[in-house]
């Protein structure tokens, strides 16, 4: 198991270096200027463009950019942004708990949604809950979440005027208004990330407990005279979430690629906007930060899973 | 309008018979800007106009708070350092400048103990230099004195190449000398008309020596204040985070009595322009939003909620087309569009006479732009002061083709005219944008109807305004008959926005494409013209010139108007504010206020 462990980590290192060449090579021949607001506003001279640029290194080939950026960022330097001229991990650490927080809570919401729905349609297949369930589901994964987001807000923030669409990091009070405030900001842009999710890991789910319902070791469970609730939870639920703990995990990194939109859409001051702000402004030492741990979190999102799998079920060795 | 027209127009104004606003307004039309007009005036010896603005609250505090929507947050407090509007704006929330600038081009004093004149001894007659008083008693916000040597450090600040300062134009060709703890000169190398700059307005903000003086130079991105700030203003810092949101809370010790009449303001930055009119015009969730880049018709349809308005405010941009005076098709020494050819069919008058009656400027303002976009035949459209009334511009396909006809180009059999075997054919770039586009579309249905074959191309924004020397396809480098986009007056002085049709400023690969003028075109008499306007100390002879190179520029076609397109934002009934286009949306800040 650690040779196993060892291994992966060392496969991992060569993964990360190749992204991140990739997404250095693919940001450097991209188009767009981070000073070309400079250059086009007649009252800068040219020179200050310039000398920005050859203070920030621009103009230097990109191997050599590249082979700078790799050595601070074996430091723990993560880089300077040129656009708010403050390091990048700064910001990003400014930013990384407004993310997680709205992200973790929308994927409670999915999971408490996913697993009972989940299972009780697959007790009961074909029957009426099931039908439903499954239809809203469907609709739940096929809508795109920045429909969702801005049905949401037209018809809660504008229509009945309920909750605010703008998300705010900092609320200016204490105590229970605080949290209060919180969750009434928060519940939009969840219930949109979380639905959607909860959608889809409904029906896989469902499927993932019909497959194991019908096995022979079930019969005999319920043949012992169990109650159905603890054949159900004991015996079929335990082995059923094995596959989905695995998609759980898998799904991680893609839910952040997701809250980009969704953070855009509810103002959050999270990863994601900081991530389109970079793109639009050209920054790209915080393009490549924020992508960078986005490549990460894939990687380690898929290492845990693996791992996950093997704690879960052990028939499967690691070799 | 020539020299005695404006002074007998002047005059008018004097004995009361034109009022200044009239005044103003019809030297915008003729292509100055509002700050323009206003120093003719006051050269004139013409009162200056009552405010029209009147600050109610007779406390300071109470107002609550005050937020305001960005939809593009800042992203850095340090006014030096502020590349975009936007972080201009978060700067201006703490910093001041000595004087700002009001939507009628007058000149109101921030820091300043009064505006320099002539009278009061500040301008020297020959032009060489200004003094500028501050006003005793003015604190920073963490109580140490502001004086003279603040400005003088600010002023080194800026001028030092190794800080890289987006403000070193204003400061660069200035010396700055004390001349006692209040009051400083800032002298000129030449006689300069336009006095105004250094300290004033956008780039005039003020930061203080004391937090900064240890980080000059290379280390002025380490400063703390710089994500810190300590100002004059009317707010103190309390909270910053770039791109998100900047907080404020009153400063007892305002220098001005009764203001601020807010408690705190925040300005929350991110998402888009439409939500962001929203969360003003229909929830009221936010009290003012900022620069509503937003179709008319959803403007008009949020306004009907009743909560709030649009603000419209004249300012200096416009959406032009320019017409390419050198052969876009021809490669001169690894360089196409090179100064050294002549375009093949816009070098003829009768082209550009044509193309210019071909752009339906009233159908693009009421189908795209509406409001946010009015027809202009100026290029330089505002400060009144310089707006050419010299100019009209119409719209009509037969004039275009009997152009045309008597231009010699004959249609061919596929519709599409042609003069000694040139076929009439161009390429008309501009932007990704679906106003554009939509315009792109209008021009190129009406020129078909006048039997030139018109195609139209668009670039993605971010390559066509990157200053990237390697693509083909930048507006600076201009490989293409006929292009579009609007370009921003950001000064009050009409000479930086004029500067991009002389000849010396042409845009080449020998200055890496960052000469001004982009449509390379060269006249002897615009050259002379603002080589005259640079010295000219009488601002009436000087905004007659700006005239002359208005007409020069629209009557050779070099550029066709197509709207002025003013600054748009969306405000709360109550909310009152006094917001004018040659400043910053926060040059007042400490005189809003909330109607109870």
């Amino acid at each position: 198991m650690s040779q196993y462990l060892l291994r992966r980590l060392l496969i991992v290192v060569p993964s990360l270096l190749g992204i991140s060449v990739v997404l250095f090579t693919v940001l450097a021949l991209a188009p767009g200027d981070p000073f070309e607001e400079l250059a086009a506003n007649p009252s800068v001279p040219p020179e200050v463009a310039a000398a920005l640029r050859a203070k920030f290194g621009l103009d230097d080939p990109i191997p050599v950019r590249y082979a700078r950026w790799l050595l601070a960022m074996l430091q723990g330097n993560w880089g300077f942004s040129f656009v708010s001229r403050v390091d990048v991990d700064v910001l990003v650490l400014q930013r990384v708990w407004t993310t997680l927080f709205v992200i973790g809570s929308s994927q409670i919401l999915a999971l408490m949604i996913a697993l009972p729905v989940g299972v009780y349609a697959a007790t009961r297949p074909y029957s009426i809950f099931d039908q439903i369930s499954s239809t809203l589901a469907f609709i739940g994964f096929s809508l795109p979440t920045f429909f969702t987001g801005l049905l949401l807000i037209l018809l809660f923030s504008i229509t009945l005027d309920w909750l605010p669409f703008v998300y705010r990091a900092d609320i200016a009070a204490t105590g229970w208004r605080w949290y209060w405030e919180h969750v009434r900001q928060s519940l939009m842009p969840v219930a949109v990330l979380g639905l959607a999710q909860g959608a889809s890991w409904t029906r896989y789910v469902r499927s993932a407990v019909l497959d194991v319902i019908r096995l022979d070791y079930v019969t005999t469970a319920r043949s012992k005279g169990l109650a159905e609730r603890v054949v159900v939870v004991k015996h079929v639920v335990r082995n059923a979430l094995i596959p989905v703990v695995t998609l759980v995990a898998l799904q991680m990194p893609a839910i952040f690629g997701g809250a980009i939109v969704t953070e855009q859409i509810f103002r959050i001051p999270g990863i994601g906007s900081l991530l389109i702000s970079s793109i639009l402004a050209n920054d790209t030492p915080v393009i490549m930060a924020v992508t960078f741990v986005f490549a990460c979190l894939v990687i380690t999102f898929n290492l845990i899973a693996d791992i996950l799998y093997g704690w879960l079920d052990p028939r499967i060795a690691y070799r | 309008m020539n020299e005695q027209q404006l002074r007998g127009l002047i005059a008018k104004v004097k004995v009361g018979l034109v009022s200044r606003r009239a005044f103003v307004q019809r030297m915008v039309a003729l292509g100055l800007t509002a700050p323009l007009a206003s120093q003719m005036l006051t050269h004139a010896g013409v009162a200056k106009a009552a405010p029209t603005f009147t600050y109610k609250p007779t406390k300071r505090g109470g107002g609550g708070a005050l937020k305001v929507l960005f939809w593009q947050g800042a992203t850095l407090l340090n006014p030096h350092f502020a590349v975009g509007t936007k972080d201009q704006e978060g700067s201006r929330i703490f910093y001041e400048p000595l004087a700002g600038w009001d939507p009628d081009g007058n000149l109101v004093a921030m820091l300043a103990a009064e505006i320099p004149s002539r009278e009061n001894g500040g301008l020297a007659p020959d032009g060489m230099s200004v003094v500028w008083k501050l006003k005793p008693g003015v604190l920073w916000h963490d109580g140490k004195p502001v004086t003279a040597d603040d400005l003088i450090f600010n002023w080194e600040f800026a001028a030092d190449p190794a800080t890289a300062s987006v403000t070193i134009g204003s400061y660069k060709d200035v010396t700055v000398e004390k001349i006692d703890a209040l009051s400083v000169r800032v002298k000129f190398k030449k006689p300069t008309p336009f006095w105004a700059d250094a300290f004033v307005g956008t780039r005039g903000m003020i930061i203080p020596k004391h937090l900064f003086d240890a980080y000059r130079g290379e280390k002025s991105r380490d400063a703390p204040a710089n994500l810190h700030p300590v100002g004059t203003g009317a707010y103190k810092f309390v909270e910053f985070k770039p791109g998100d949101i900047v907080k404020g809370a009153i400063n007892p010790n305002y220098h001005m009595a009764n203001r601020p009449f807010f408690d705190t303001i925040e300005m929350k930055g991110g998402g888009d322009a439409v939500s962001a009119a929203r969360a003003v015009l229909q929830t009221g969730e936010y009290d003012y939003a900022w620069n509503m880049q937003v179709e008319d018709e959803i403007l008009k349809r949020l306004e009907a909620a009743g909560k709030g308005y649009v603000n419209i405010v004249e300012g200096g941009n416009i959406e032009h087309i320019q017409l390419n005076s050198t052969d876009p098709w021809t490669e001169v020494d690894g360089e196409r569009s090179s100064v050294t050819t002549k375009h093949p069919l816009l070098s003829d008058p009768a082209v550009r006479q044509a193309l210019s009656m071909l752009v339906d400027r009233a159908g693009v303002e009421d189908h795209i732009y509406g409001r946010t976009g009015t027809a202009t035949a100026n290029f330089v459209n505002n400060p009144e002061r310089v707006r050419s009334t010299n100019l009209k511009w119409e719209f009509s396909v037969d004039k275009a083709n009997q152009v045309l006809d008597a231009g010699g180009w004959k249609r061919g059999p596929d519709g599409i005219r042609v003069k000694d075997g040139k076929k009439l054919k161009l390429v008309y770039q501009t932007s990704i944008n679906a106003p554009r586009q939509k315009t792109q579309a209008i021009v190129k249905q009406a020129a078909q109807r006048a039997g030139i074959d018109m195609e139209l191309k668009s670039v993605t924004a971010s390559v066509f305004f990157s200053s990237d020397v390697g693509n083909p396809d930048t507006y600076t480098k201009f490989y293409c008959d006929m292009q579009m986009y609007t370009t921003t007056m950001t000064q009050p002085d009409a000479e930086l926005f004029m500067n991009q049709f002389v000849s010396w400023e042409v845009s080449t690969r020998a200055n890496k494409w960052q000469g001004r003028n982009i449509t390379r075109w060269k006249n002897d008499e615009y050259d002379k013209a603002f080589r005259a306007a640079e010295g000219e100390l009488d601002p009436v002879k000087r905004s007659a010139l700006f005239i002359k190179m208005n007409d020069l520029v629209v009557a050779n076609h070099v550029v066709i108007p197509v709207v002025a397109r003013p600054l748009v934002s969306a405000t709360l009934n109550k909310l009152h504010l006094h917001l004018s286009g040659w400043d910053n949306t926060f040059w007042n800040l400490r005189d809003w206020y909330r109607e109870a």
